[in-house]
């Protein structure tokens, strides 16, 4: 199921500004990638050019190629939203649907795509998507109260599980643990590890430690200079760039020497 | 608290907080004795209506009798004209707040908000001599086909001013309000809310129906109920538009309509005296309750879907 993803000369715009220049990627499939980089580089901006929710923002557009499995995201023929059933999403902050139920929300992407859904087939993937996102025994005993009523950690793994719990092919997490405490953050690396068996997984972390414990491949994005735009430095095995990377600017990064 | 006061407060301050704490205060209390104001004053001269005879409420044995018929319209024309209204309403507050492009969102916008500043008088002038006639061979045709439906029974009106006419009138009347308020709330929608459904694939009207109106439930009770409770009270339109006889019936384009409490009043209050006007002005308490009522229900069920938390 899981795929890869090809960027080539990936130029990104907010109207007429130039936020991310001349990306060029490869994300392996069934690994974890992570994207690091200064604040304002254009980590996020880059992460939702993968699904196409940049362009939910007016103005907003891009410039180039992104394949997965070698089928063009950004075809005029693509529907924007096929996509995005594809490659799922996890935010930064949690964002469960409000008035929703727990159970309610994990099936909410299921039900866009296929409104009739029998009660079993319903609480089969419910358990399993909770399950998926070590979140099933915290909450099974009240599946029907307001997904708003838990804790930000476990919003964060519920938003997790209704994202799996369509069985998208690429994951994208943009600092999915910045909100969460140690213990929540690392129930979710648990499973972002578990998970990459079966998805192809990009994220976005601040955390170097992080980026070193859950990724193979790590994207070092980096500005020029203020107010340039932002472009990828390196990317390499994650093992190398926090041991030997290839340019002077990843390792002043990562070694804390930045700015 | 305590110390927080000590440091920032310096005494002038306090002061002013005091007095405009003060004088909100005085504003509320104000408009509760205003209010009370007006329910004493209907209540008490209203009260004789309570012993009068059928020659004073134009052939009723007593004012229950008398009131009932012009109860029944007014909820009528303003049910109907809620029922017109708010589908509309919330069609163009949609459009406005998240799927027309902006330049055209603003210009709906201000034509909307423009309906507003129409005068009550002006619609009824239109509902007259513009709407009504049109209508009459909808109606006839309506008569004539589907007449199996209990609404479209009765002698068709030959004049159009039935009370479907005159709820489509106040249906305009209240769109500007009902629009203007969901709009508000629908463009309030979390970013976050609208992003989380689309990003799993939700289409721009999926996305609406799982962040933005859930979002906006209460918002949209409240609007309807303001939306309401101004076609319940609404005089002039009604008065201009509606040939009114007074019947109770479901019958909404036949020659015979029923009246309501306002337009009654402002077309009978003239002419009464004695017990007559005493009978009006507690017709016009019966209103004040109506209105009441729909008001505090609205609360009701804004504060039922919306436990504790917002
Ligand atoms: N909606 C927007 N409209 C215009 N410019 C934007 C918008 N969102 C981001 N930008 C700009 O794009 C650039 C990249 O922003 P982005 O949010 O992608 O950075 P980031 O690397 O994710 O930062 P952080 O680590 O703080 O999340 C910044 O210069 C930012 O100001
Ligand atoms: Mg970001």
């Amino acid at each position: 199921m899981a795929k890869s993803i090809d960027v080539s000369d990936l130029n990104i715009y907010y109207g007429d500004f130039l936020a991310v220049e001349n990306v060029n990627m490869t994300i392996t499939a069934r690994s974890v990638t992570a994207l690091i980089g200064p604040s304002g580089c254009g980590k996020s901006t880059f992460l939702r050019t993968l699904n196409r929710m940049h362009e939910v923002i007016p103005g907003a557009r891009v410039q180039g190629k992104v394949l997965v499995d070698g089928q063009s995201l950004y075809d005029p023929q693509v529907d924007p939203v096929e996509v995005r059933r594809m490659v799922g999403m996890v935010f930064q902050r949690p964002n469960p649907f409000p008035t929703m139920s727990i159970y309610e929300n994990v099936l909410a992407g299921l039900r866009l795509n296929n409104k009739r859904l029998s009660k079993s087939d319903a609480d089969t993937v419910v358990e399993r998507s909770l399950q998926g996102a070590n979140l099933w025994t915290e909450v099974k005993d009240r599946l029907n109260k307001p997904g708003m009523g838990l804790s930000g950690g476990q919003q964060q793994r519920l938003c997790i599980a209704r994202a799996i719990a369509v069985e998208p092919q690429v994951l994208l997490m943009d600092e999915p643990c910045s909100a969460l405490d140690p213990i929540s953050t690392s129930a979710v690396e648990d499973l972002i590890h578990e998970l990459k068996e079966q998805y192809t997984i990009v994220i976005v972390t601040h955390n170097m430690q992080q980026a070193a414990r859950v990724s193979e491949d790590t994207a070092f994005f980096n500005l020029s200079a203020a107010g340039k735009p932002g472009r990828l430095v390196e990317m390499n095995p994650t093992k190398k760039i926090f041991s030997v990377p290839d340019e002077e600017a990843t390792e002043a990064y990562i070694s804390g020497r930045f700015g | 608290m305590s110390t927080a006061q000590t440091e920032t407060g310096s005494p002038k301050r306090r002061l002013g907080d005091l007095v405009f704490a003060n004088l909100t205060l005085a504003a509320g209390v104000l408009i509760l004795i205003a209010l009370a104001g007006v329910a004493i004053f209907l209540t008490v001269e209203g009260a004789p209506a309570l012993g009068a005879g059928s020659s004073d409420l134009s052939g009723h044995s007593n004012f229950l009798t008398y009131v009932a018929p012009l109860v029944f319209g007014t909820l009528l024309a303003a049910l109907i004209a809620l029922l017109i209204a708010l589908p509309l309403s919330l069609g163009v507050a949609l459009a406005v707040s998240h799927f027309a492009p902006r330049r055209v969102a603003v210009l709906i916008g201000y034509v909307v908000d423009l309906l507003a500043a129409v005068p009550s008088v002006v619609y009824g002038l239109w509902g007259i001599l513009v709407l009504g006639p049109r209508l009459i061979p909808v109606y006839a045709w309506l008569s004539a086909h589907a007449s199996w439906i209990p609404f479209f029974g009765g002698t068709p009106s030959n004049t159009g001013r039935t009370i479907l006419t005159a709820s489509i009138v106040l249906a305009i009347m209240i769109i500007p309000i009902i629009t203007a308020i969901t709009r508000e709330i629908f463009s309030q929608t979390p970013r976050l809310n609208e992003e989380a459904a689309l990003a799993l694939g939700a289409t721009r009207w999926e996305m609406v129906r799982l962040a933005v109106l859930p979002y906006g439930r209460s918002g949209i009770v409240s609007a309807a109920m303001l939306g309401l409770g101004r076609a319940l009270g609404e005089t002039m339109a009604v008065a201009l538009v509606l040939s009114a006889s007074g019947v109770v019936t479901f019958h909404l384009i036949s020659s015979t309509n029923p009246s309501t409490i306002a337009a009654n009043i402002a077309l009978t209050f003239a002419d009464a005296s004695g017990v007559q006007r005493n009978a009006l002005i507690a017709s016009g308490l019966v209103l004040f309750l109506i209105t009441f009522v729909v008001n505090f229900s609205a609360r009701a069920i804004v504060a039922r879907y919306e436990p504790g938390s917002k």
